[in-house]
């Protein structure tokens, strides 16, 4: 058996849909940031895939700059984690309302 | 029995790993658990970007993602010191049973088109396979092709390092600077 290209598309959209449950039915906002790195990554698979089978470097430069950008949005996510514990003493995204009209 | 060679091997062994681990992600009660599941996700991603000879990519994934953004997360998780979630089964309603099914779904949707039929493609010519992945190779990519983007990022990281700090401090503002805050 030869492990091509679909195989690891595969493999990346699993990882994609944990993603996606994850965020869909979890309540702590700190495993929802976890299941978006878990998407990025799967996106990150992808991309790697692509630029492996189309002997192109700019998938792995792609891949490079979501790295970044996922490093700036875990920063900024748990520092705002952490300034909503401050003020309501819990993270579960269904306990905290107040922007709800 | 059919014959296996050993970057199946390796991808069969790598892939179910990765995907144990990220439905451990998921599934884990603690935040703790789930935040080292991550991380064995991570590395096993690491594994499979080695086999798809992208070598730069598969060090930056280990040292960034596992080694400083999972430290982030696990210290912010200790920090806050969390108790433990529900079990997912154990407070299962509508509303959860309609995501997993609609994320079900999706992946159907992606599994088909996937699966539908492999587009012939033309691997770009003048390139060896082996040498794109190397730190050499993007190295010169990066500050020739993509030196904008590259600069770009460094302004983005500035500023998430400035929010970061802005939103963690806890007072901000002269008037609320003497106000006692009760954590």
């Amino acid at each position: 058996m030869e492990i091509g290209m679909t195989h690891y598309l595969a493999l990346s959209a699993f990882m994609f849909t944990t993603g996606v449950i994850g965020v869909l039915t979890r309540r702590n906002a700190i495993v929802i940031f976890m299941s978006i790195e878990l998407m990025l990554n799967a996106v990150n698979l992808s991309l790697v895939t692509f630029s492996h089978y189309l002997n192109d470097v700019q998938g792995q430069m792609l891949v490079f700059f979501v790295m970044t950008v996922a490093a700036a949005e875990a920063a900024v996510g748990l520092a705002i984690v952490i300034s909503m514990f401050r003020n309501k003493q819990t993270i579960n995204i269904d306990e905290i309302n107040i922007l709800k009209y | 029995m059919p014959e296996i060679n050993l970057s199946t091997a390796f991808f069969i062994g790598l892939g179910s790993l990765t995907i144990v681990a990220s439905l451990g992600t998921i599934l884990s009660r603690s935040p703790v658990t789930s935040a080292l599941f991550l991380v064995l996700n991570f590395f096993a991603l690491g594994g499979i970007y080695l086999l798809l000879e992208a070598q730069f990519i598969a060090v930056v994934q280990v040292i960034v993602y596992a080694g400083a953004i999972m430290v982030l997360f696990l210290f912010v998780i200790m920090l806050l010191n969390l108790e433990d979630e529900q079990r997912l089964t154990e407070r299962y309603d509508v509303k959860k049973g309609f995501a997993i099914l609609f994320a079900g779904l999706l992946l159907v949707e992606v599994l088909y088109v996937v699966g539908l039929k492999t587009p012939a493609i033309a691997p770009r010519l003048g390139t060896v396979a082996a040498e794109i992945g190397t730190a050499k190779y993007i190295g010169q990519q990066l500050l020739t092709e993509f030196l904008f983007p590259f600069e770009i990022i460094s302004v983005l990281l500035l500023g998430a390092i400035v929010g970061a700090v802005v939103l963690a401090k806890k007072n901000f503002g002269p008037e609320r600077a003497t106000a006692k805050t009760t954590l």
